[in-house]
């Protein structure tokens, strides 16, 4: 069963405007990995050059934030979800 | 928040009571709490668009003293979401028209106005003594700013934050809970925020998270409730969905962790890799080699030139204004559509204000273009300079 991940409206350019996208593994690593192999325009946005995730990028399994479970070796179950939290600075614009 | 006891507390005069018998008469608030919030003071970074929700809100519900921190004007692409400013504003200083309907809503409140940016020097000054501090600002170095300072000074910051058709909102910098670095220690690189290629905001959602923002205020200022704490809400408006992530204070935390590395404010342009302008681009002082004015396109098209004018604007964009012979691309597909360039002809790229098309024209040449220039200050200044008959927006 695939797990979804949602993406915040900064990054919804590099999934075609799609909000969420099904993706599959057994970690958080692998379904990241996944999503930028579908949408290769996502990787530098979410990956440095030397392949770590960027700190500016949360992730979250579920409600909860990977760098307080296993980062990015956290497991995965059936029907969890992942969310990419970007920082917004936007207020009054 | 306020620790006064009953007794400090400010009293509510006949005129008072009646205003605020909607609170009186629930026993959450009830007159202590009321009084509670005439005791306190929140201090808006910002009169737009989460400011001036928030404010408004705060003065009805009684707040003592609003103090606001603003430097700008009202324009006309204010009036569409921030409600404190109305179209005879337009031109007055913010703060000025904020004052305006705060006092005209409710004459209890004290409303402290400072005509400034908010810096590492002011900031101490201008937080001292209010209860709250409600972060409504656009940009990452007044973000960390504000709260930075926030956990220096122990006041709690009711944070929002908006793009677009989502919200972000939280309380940070309060004694046990985290702080915005716990969340995010870094500001992202300039490069990879989004431009505002994906800009704009639907006007009722500043409503949404700055109201969020007031009504944890006044949670804060009286102790109700479950305060936003440790919590992050997310607000989708186009799914009108909320969705709550769990935050965790950071014991690593630069600012507000065991051992702190900042200890006073930074310089934060800097922290965030933000290299002021040598020189304000839309005076058009210096037109570097790449670069090409408004009048100097005009001049080719005149003389029978014709380069390739690419416009790398949302489509959206393009409707409103263009520059005519212009051919849309927008710069999220440049990567996969430039071969429809042509290889033989002089390239002018042109976006809103010239920093899209400046990363366009960078983009083109590692693909091989060689002759590209950029136009200095996108359509806005191509309407200034040559076709005053076309709108901006």
């Amino acid at each position: 069963m695939p797990n979804t991940i949602h993406i915040p409206t900064p990054l919804r350019p590099f999934t075609d405007k799609q909000e969420s996208v099904e993706v599959s593994g057994a970690t958080v690593g692998e379904l990241l990995k996944d999503l930028t192999t579908r949408h290769d325009g996502l990787k530098k946005h979410l990956y440095t050059d030397d392949g770590r995730l960027r700190n500016f990028v949360n992730v979250y399994l579920n409600d909860e934030d990977i760098r307080y479970l296993q980062k990015e070796q956290t497991p995965v179950k059936p029907g969890d979800s992942l969310s990419i939290v970007p920082s917004v600075a936007g207020g009054v614009l | 928040m306020s620790t006064a006891t009953a007794t400090e507390l400010p009293t509510l005069n006949a005129e008072e009571i009646k205003r605020y018998s909607r609170h009186l008469i629930m026993p959450e608030i009830g007159m202590d709490g009321q009084r509670r919030i005439k005791a306190g003071s929140v201090l808006c970074i910002g009169a737009g668009g989460l400011g001036s929700p928030a404010a408004m809100y705060l003065a009805a519900a009684g707040v003592g003293r609003i103090g606001i921190v603003d430097f700008d004007v009202v324009d006309y692409s204010n009036l569409q979401r921030q409600l404190l400013h109305t179209t005879p504003d337009v031109g007055i200083s913010k703060l000025q028209s904020a004052k305006n309907k705060i006092n005209a809503l409710n004459p209890h409140v004290q409303v402290d106005t400072y005509e400034e940016a908010l810096s590492s020097d002011n900031a101490m000054r201008l937080f001292k003594g209010y209860d709250v501090i409600l972060d409504g600002t656009d940009n990452f170095p007044t973000r960390y700013l504000v709260n930075d300072a926030c956990v220096l000074m122990g006041i709690p910051n009711a944070y929002g934050s908006i793009f677009r058709f989502e919200g972000q909102a939280s309380v940070f910098a309060t004694k046990e809970g985290p702080c915005y670095r716990c969340l995010y220690p870094e500001p992202p690189p300039p490069g990879l925020v989004p431009s505002c290629a994906e800009g704009g905001v639907l006007g009722v959602l500043p409503g949404v998270i700055g109201v969020i923002q007031a009504t944890e205020s006044i949670k804060l200022l009286t102790g109700v409730g479950n305060p936003l704490i440790g919590r992050f809400m997310i607000y989708d408006a186009l799914n009108m969905k909320f969705r709550e992530l769990k935050l965790r204070k950071d014991p690593d935390c630069p600012v507000c962790g065991t051992h702190p590395t900042v200890t006073k404010l930074i310089d934060y342009d800097q922290f965030c890799g933000i290299v002021q302008p040598a020189q304000d681009h839309s005076a058009g002082a210096t037109v570097s080699a790449t670069e090409i004015t408004p009048v100097e396109l005009k001049k080719k098209l005149d003389a029978g030139e014709t380069p390739f004018i690419l416009d790398v604007r949302e489509p959206n964009e393009y409707q409103i204004n263009k520059i005519p012979g212009s051919t849309l691309i927008p710069l999220g597909e440049l990567p996969r559509r430039y071969q429809e360039l042509p290889k033989d002809r002089q390239i002018v790229t042109q976006c809103k204000m010239g920093g899209r098309s400046a990363k366009a024209q960078d983009f083109l040449k590692t693909v091989g273009f060689s002759d590209v220039l950029n136009l200095k200050g996108g359509i806005l200044k191509w309407i200034d300079d040559v076709d005053p008959s076309q709108p901006k927006y």
